[in-house]
């Protein structure tokens, strides 16, 4: 009836691949949130396939507290990008560099 | 032996997530500017929210859709446009000599990884080998009561600790974004 799980795992692992790719190389920070969140929509994508595999809802439930975590982190980040742009009038993380060594 | 169990239907519903995935994670990276980008991970989010509902996780679908595409997004888009940040981020600038290169074999490693370890299963969990597909144990007709029940009994406490947590994230976002005070001036 359904594809194989490991097809959807492939994917989720692409995708948490393009999202790491992105999160190193790109230096905007409002971009770098943004891979972020594909990340850990890869990280969900794996828990409800585990979840319909093993036939165990906790993995639907541990996807219920991620999407919170995310929801708050996003909240929280986004906050520290407005506030560090009120300072410096830049979203780019390589000129916060002050607490350099 | 891996019997042909699914239909045409699942490989293209699955074909249709993988594209809307894909496409929209890319374009997440290569957009110039950064409405393009938002709009790109909504289009990625659609399509984790088709590949749950292929995976009967209907409601954590709906609230993908809600809570991702209705509130996050909006959030992102909402300081972009606050910002007036939607000015072009230099893609093509390399800051570090070598970043893109050491990135990409770090990821690919990465990747090649998890789909390995993904082949050879039961490495951490004991579990049943997924690649020679699992059987799915839970029925197609929606899961809204067998989820509200685990999130309702067995993580109470979890889901009562993120209630806190979300308090948290507000006031301190509403801290950090707030306009400061001068010290000097005389508080009215």
């Amino acid at each position: 009836m359904n594809v194989p799980a490991a097809w959807y795992l492939i994917l989720a692992a692409i995708l948490f691949g393009i999202g790491a790719f992105g999160l190193l190389t790109r230096r905007s920070a409002l971009i770098m949130f943004m891979c972020i969140e594909l990340m850990l929509n890869a990280v969900t994508l794996t828990f409800v396939t585990f979840s319909r595999t093993l036939g165990d809802i906790g993995g639907q439930a541990s996807v219920f507290f991620v999407m919170v975590v995310a929801a708050a982190e996003v909240t929280v980040g986004l906050g520290i990008v407005v506030a560090v742009f009120r300072r410096r009038s830049s979203t780019s993380v390589d000129e916060l560099s002050e607490m350099k060594g | 032996m891996i019997a042909v169990t699914y239909s045409g239907a699942g490989v293209l519903v699955f074909a249709t997530a993988a594209v809307l995935i894909l496409v929209g994670a890319v374009g997440v990276l290569a957009s110039r500017n950064p409405v393009h980008s938002a709009l790109c991970l909504i289009m990625t989010l659609f399509g984790v929210a088709v590949a749950f509902v292929a995976q009967s996780a209907d409601f954590l679908a709906a609230v993908q859709v809600i809570v991702y595409a209705g509130a996050i997004v909006v959030l992102f888009l909402f300081v972009i446009m606050f910002l007036g940040a939607d000015r072009h981020d230099p893609v093509g600038v390399e800051p570090l000599v070598g970043q893109r290169a050491f990135a990409g074999v770090g990821v690919a490693i990465t990747v090649a990884g998890l789909i390995a370890l993904m082949a050879r299963s039961h490495w951490v969990t004991g579990a049943t080998a997924v690649s020679t597909n699992g059987v799915p144990t839970t029925n197609g007709a929606g899961n809204v009561k067998e989820l509200g029940t685990a999130v309702f009994t067995t993580y109470l406490f979890a889901f009562e600790a993120t209630a806190a947590l979300l308090v948290i994230a507000v006031v301190g976002a509403v801290l950090l974004a707030r306009r400061e005070r001068r010290l000097d001036e005389e508080p009215s």
